[in-house]
């Protein structure tokens, strides 16, 4: 059970929130202009590393709000949250 | 023999009991013979104090088996519980004493219960600053540095009494027994306004962020006594801020010729059960080990009244003062002696002791030792389970012959001899520091000194020789997994076939994987694996440590989590009306939903076919009302509220009028309906948006995640009101006439209040919102009220007595009858709006929404897609199960059958006057007017494809 | 749209109502108290924090929306639960809700406010006395510790499998349940207090 720091509530149990895949995926400036294999790479391809990966969280028992972490895949350590919108923090 | 007791006369003998033993008398059962025990014993000892050796037999080979050690290590004794309750698969020595137990043992597997069990259970939160984990001297050193400097503390331990090893070694400090020390420390510690000191309390896994699972056994020690309001185990679910493990060590056995038969014990549990238990485990007895434990056990029970016959050390140097108090007390030591036979019928009558091969010509000769007792000691273990669950690395100590904990990057640290830390002076004093600096860590300022109480002098210690086998012709009952009677004869063929990975063997002879999850027996296995392949242990690594620590009772974990509790039960305002009216209910998510009514009256019930015909009938040709409540309800507000819908329906919702309604879809991007439902406008800037009732969470998680992660410039809130509004579904061609009377300053004509329209009124005296939508094609009006009024709206449409209720299953006849899908039922979340023959909702005008690139792609348009279609049995009668397959052949062909689709939805229409079903079926709408058959059972049923709208296909009825 | 309820002649019926009499044995004992608050008006309000009209919804209120995540604040017969950076749970007495909803759209005058009228959304039970925090340490993950939720602390959370918005007070805690789930928690809230229905003082220990 992962303590997953809520931006705004602060370290809450991982069950109170729900995940969202990849971050920073961002919905097509303009679907129509995309061929059918760039959309199927928006719709079903995802990295998936070992290692530090940014990811999107809801606190959804919580305040509701989605938010972005940068978790190590491999030991489930977060090196660090952030707000949806704001960029990628630089992890040494 | 001298302290051993005489008394005799009646179950009260127990004839193994040391003298001055004191206590209550405690009368049991064991395997059909009575016995009597003291307070404070475990049936382990009990039974030892009766001279009960063979306690249980082992899984493959049927032998004997006893008791092996003295705590939650054992490997052998297997018992059940009979009296006062079943429970399978308890160590003889952690099941404490009490009257009227009644058990058996077991060969290897136990039996379930066969009743319900009576007792509670049930778990609980907690958080700390310090966590630990064992009440041994280390522990509790660390627990009282952190606990006096006013951290939150919990203090952990599986006994029922504080101490740990001081129990059994009987060692004082400061002068008095540790025992004493320990109660009075740990009843100090609990005294602490923010400190709790649990007993019987076994931390069972370490997880992420130190969140630490451990089951408290609370009334399992009372039997019959227990008071049945309190909840019998308790599962602590703890959050620490710092965990420390003071979790001691586990001795281990070495593996030689019969090593497993009644009589051999561990020297340490020996040692455990004279002192602290006041029982010799015999009254002769060889003592076999690879290091200078064993002397120290081997001294107390001489004192305590067994007669040492010799010890055999695998060493040449044994310790010196040890050797000398031997030879104080007339006991003989054989040095680079192994034992190569023990003998018995049943169990141990004589030990064979020989010179080791290596020493032999040395003058040494092998000796038959008459004896009833084999104490061994192949060395101590670290218990590092825990450390190695939360992450921990391992690694080898060569001193120790054992792997020691190494890096870890939770705030976890290990103390006294679970981290190889030997004399109880230092294990105090490791503690203490421990607890420091778990202060530290925890932003608390820790004492500038610290107390640690004296221990007794410890005799120089000389290094023990890591001896894992005894080297034999014949392995056959050399055991290194007593448990799983796994002998090094197998743990060879395993390396001889060529595994060479401690992981492997264990998989391939299942050593390690029994109850006790190769606690004495996993290093040893490791040894003996290494010894085979001539490699060091310490290369070799260990197996993984994985959560439980020791077995846990599946009613721990359930908890109050069964029964009525076991998920929450959601019901609408409307609920004691339909329990009271008999309705039988259907689960919707989490939501108890009425499915019907059965009839009330004289005779025999109605049966739901009857039921629901009936209900049918009135909403097709009466009057009939259902409780609409779980609809999810979603309030979108917000001048950019348009805007939003436009992008999330596959539909146009900003050319809504206000005080109109409109169905719509929803679809995920790759284009598949994800929810459907109406929308209400309100206002220019607000919708309400309804959801399928399973959907209504997921709808607005939907809404919430674009508008905070795509597009959080469109101003738009959306707020959940699913429970704000009781619904009442007003159906059937007389609902205007009731509505009329129920709503009289409501225009209810046609023209006044049209399909898909909207109007606030006041029904029954309540204020209301009343919808014209229709989910059964007929005249229906949904009446909105707050949910306090809910009952009050229901009552007094039900109170002319003319309005049918009705519940689920009508609901969803009507609904097919008419064609229109369960998002769900009917979809399945690969299923297109185009699939369901739905082309009008998706727009064509809109630039963008999601979903729609999708259905430029060539898999949403491939001819074959399954279409949503009808499907009439050619038997009236035949009612298609749901989920049954569709193939176009009237007899099967060989598996794999190629198969067109399957039944979505099925039932009796009273309408129709016969059975229908929908499907999904490829290439569907080309398909209307075929035969395909549904093989069911044995039966391949003929069924005619037919459009998937099958009741007033015209929708002539909608404005009644 | 006309907001319901504090019109009509016909009977309410709050949605722990059948729950009365079990809550009342459940507190005799003096070491806990468990009750329904029925028919408190609840409008969930949705504002930008840094806005005017978040100012202006605070003045009208005589109570300043609380901007710190977990914390209540209240005045008058009024108190605002932080539910999230822009939104909020106003909590008052039984019958305010048709004038608060007007007040706060008035003081949102024009800018994008979203004001709801939730109050049968949820319902309050009380988890009172000094065995609160043992009970609802059974189902909720949160530390309750006076030092760290201690009076005047919010949050959304789960009690057992329930979402609740767990509101801290000088005197015990009150959860808002949604209506729907208020009888599995007023079940589970029972069934949780068995142990401390009758030792009002002291671990219930058995040994
Ligand atoms: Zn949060």
């Amino acid at each position: 059970m992962l303590l997953i720091p809520c931006p705004w509530c602060g370290p809450r149990d991982e069950a109170e929130f729900h995940y969202g895949g990849q971050a920073h995926v961002a919905y097509p400036e303009d679907p129509a202009a995309l061929s059918d294999e760039e959309w199927a790479r928006y719709l079903f391809f995802r990295d998936n590393p070992k290692g530090l990966f940014a990811e999107r969280w809801s606190h959804t028992a919580g305040c509701r709000r989605w938010f972005n972490a940068v978790r190590d895949t491999a030991t489930n350590e977060i090196h660090a949250v952030y707000r949806a919108g704001e960029p990628r923090p630089v992890i040494a | 023999m001298s302290e051993r007791s005489e008394r005799t006369g009646g179950a009260a003998v127990q004839p193994y009991r040391r003298e001055g033993a004191t206590g209550k008398t405690l009368r049991f059962r064991f395997d059909g013979r009575e016995y009597a025990g003291l307070e404070g014993d475990t049936l382990a000892s009990a039974l030892l104090a009766n001279g009960v050796r063979a306690v249980a037999s082992s899984i493959k080979l049927g032998r004997p088996r006893g008791v092996y050690a003295a705590g939650s290590e054992e490997p052998n004794a297997l018992v059940q519980i009979e009296e006062p309750f079943p429970e399978p698969m308890l160590t003889a020595t952690t099941v404490e004493l009490y009257d009227g137990l009644v058990a058996t043992g077991l060969p290897g597997q136990g039996r379930l219960a066969d009743r319900p069990d009576p007792a509670r259970y049930d778990a609980v939160h907690a958080h700390c600053d310090v966590l630990v984990v064992g009440a041994g001297p280390a522990g509790i050193a660390a627990a009282g540095v952190a606990a006096r400097a006013g951290a939150r503390v919990i203090l952990a331990d599986e006994r029922p009494e504080p101490g740990g090893s001081l129990l059994g070694t009987a060692e004082t400090l400061d002068g008095a027994p540790g025992r004493e020390w320990a109660a009075g420390e740990a009843a100090a510690l609990a005294a602490l306004p923010e400190v709790r000191v649990l007993r019987r309390t076994t931390v069972l896994g370490h997880y992420d962020d130190n969140y630490v699972i451990a089951v408290e056994r609370r009334t399992n020690h009372l039997g019959a006594q227990a008071p049945a309001d309190v909840a019998r185990e308790r599962v602590w679910r703890i959050r620490a801020r710092r965990v420390v493990l003071a979790t001691g060590g586990h001795e281990r056995f070495v593996a030689f010729a019969g090593n497993d038969l009644p009589g051999v014990m561990l020297a340490g549990a020996a040692r455990t059960y004279a002192n602290h238990y006041r029982v010799l485990p015999g009254s002769r007895a060889v003592v076999f080990t690879t290091n200078d434990s064993a002397y120290a056990a081997a001294l107390d029970l001489a004192r305590a009244g067994v007669e040492i016959a010799a010890i055999a050390d695998v060493r040449h140097a044994p310790g010196e003062t040890w050797v000398a108090r031997c030879a104080e007390r007339g006991i003989e030591v054989l040095t680079g002696h192994v034992v190569t036979a023990v003998k018995g019928e049943g169990e141990v009558s004589s030990v064979e002791v020989a010179p080791r091969p290596e020493a032999q010509g040395s003058g040494g000769q092998a000796r038959e030792i008459p004896a009833d007792l084999l104490l061994v000691s192949g060395g101590w273990t670290p218990v590092v389970h825990l450390f190695s669950q939360a992450g921990g690395t391992l690694r080898y100590d060569e001193e120790l012959g054992a792997f020691t904990p190494g890096e870890t990057r939770q705030a976890v640290e290990a103390a006294g001899f679970a981290r190889g830390v030997r004399t109880l002076r230092e294990c105090l004093e490791d503690g203490a520091e421990a607890g420091r600096r778990a202060l530290a860590g925890a932003g608390l300022t820790a004492p500038p000194e610290i107390d640690v109480p004296a221990a007794e002098e410890e005799p120089a210690a000389a290094p023990a020789e890591h001896v894992w086998l005894v080297e034999s012709g014949d392995y056959g009952t050399h055991f290194v997994d007593l448990q799983r009677d796994v002998t090094v004869a197998e743990v060879l063929r395993a390396t001889g076939a060529g595994l060479s990975s401690v992981e492997h063997v264990k998989r391939y002879t299942t050593a390690g994987t029994a109850h006790d999850q190769g606690k004495t027996s996993g290093l040893l296995t490791g040894g003996v694996v290494a010894h085979a392949l001539g490699v060091d242990v310490a290369e070799l690594g260990t197996t993984t440590f994985r959560a439980p620590y020791t077995p846990v009772s599946f009613a721990a974990l359930a908890g109050r989590d069964r029964g009525p509790l076991h998920d929450p039960v959601r019901v609408t305002a409307l609920h004691e009306w339909h329990v009271a009216r008999g309705a039988l209910f259907e689960n919707v998510g989490q939501w108890k939903r009425p499915w019907y009514y059965p009839q009330q009256g004289e005779g025999p019930g109605e049966d739901m076919e009857a039921a629901v015909l009936r209900e049918c009938r009135a909403a097709r040709e009466d009057v009939a009302a259902m409780d609409a409540s779980t609809l999810g309800k979603i309030d979108v507000v917000g001048p950019d509220a348009a805007v939003l819908l436009d992008r999330l329906y596959t539909n146009m919702m900003s050319t809504l009028k206000v005080g109109s309604i409109r169905y719509g879809v929803m679809c995920r991007p790759d284009g598949m309906v994800f929810d459907d439902g109406t929308v209400i406008r309100l206002a220019d800037d607000r919708f309400l948006v309804t959801t399928t009732t399973g959907n209504a969470a997921a709808v607005l998680d939907w809404m919430e995640e674009w508008l905070q992660t795509e597009w959080p410039d469109l101003r738009v809130h959306c707020t959940s009101v699913t429970e704000q509004w009781a619904t009442v579904a007003l159906v059937g061609p007389r609902s205007r006439e009731v509505l009329a009377r129920l709503a009289p300053g409501l225009a209810v004509d046609n023209d006044s209040f049209p399909f898909m329209t909207w109007r606030d009124a006041e029904v029954a005296g309540i204020e209301a919102r009343v919808c014209r939508i229709s989910f059964s094609g007929e005249l229906a009006y949904e009446i909105n009220v707050s949910s306090w009024y809910g009952l009050a709206l229901w009552e007094a449409v039900m109170a002319s007595g003319e309005v049918t209720p009705y519940g689920t299953e009508t609901m969803h006849v009507l609904r097919a009858e008419k064609g229109f899908p369960i998002v769900g039922q009917d979809t399945d979340g690969t299923v297109t709006p185009q699939d369901l023959g739905m082309e009008w909702i998706v727009s064509k005008k809109k630039a963008d929404f999601v979903g729609k690139r999708s259905f430029a792609r060539a898999d949403t348009s491939r001819p074959d897609r399954k279409h949503l279609v009808g499907l009439l049995p050619e038997d009236p009668g035949v009612l298609l199960p749901e989920g049954a397959h569709l193939v176009d052949t009237s007899a099967l062909p060989e598996p794999p059958v190629p198969t067109l689709g399957f039944v979505t939805s099925s039932y009796r229409s009273a309408a129709l006057g016969r059975t229908f079903a929908l499907a999904l079926v490829s290439g569907g709408r080309e398909r209307i007017g075929e035969r395909l058959y549904a093989p069911v059972g044995a039966d391949l049923v003929p069924v005619t494809v037919t459009s998937h709208v099958l009741y007033d296909p015209e929708g002539a009825r909608r404005d009644g | 749209m006309v907001e319901p309820a504090a019109v009509s002649m016909a009977e309410r019926r709050s949605p722990a109502a059948a729950f009365a009499a079990r809550f009342e044995a459940a507190s005799a004992g003096g070491g806990l108290r468990l009750a329904e608050i029925p028919f408190l008006s609840q409008i969930n309000l949705r504002v930008d924090p840094k806005s005017p009209a978040a100012e202006r919804i605070g003045t009208a209120m005589g109570v300043p929306l609380p901007m710190e995540p977990g914390t209540a604040a209240g005045g008058g017969d009024l108190e605002v639960l932080w539910l999230g950076p822009d939104e909020w749970l106003v909590v008052g007495p039984d019958g305010a809700a048709p004038g608060l909803v007007e007040r706060l759209a008035e003081a949102a005058a024009g800018e994008h406010v979203s004001v709801v009228d939730v109050s049968a959304q949820r319902t309050a039970l009380v988890v009172a006395g000094e065995r609160a925090r043992d009970v609802l340490a059974h189902g909720c993950v949160l530390d309750l510790h006076p030092r760290v939720f201690g009076p005047g602390r919010v949050a959304q959370t789960t009690l057992a499998r329930a979402g609740v918005v767990l509101v801290a007070g000088e005197d015990g805690f009150r959860l808002l349940v949604r209506s729907s789930f208020a009888a599995y928690v007023a079940e589970w809230l029972l069934d949780a207090s068995v142990e401390y229905v009758t030792s009002p003082a002291g671990e219930a220990d058995p040994a």
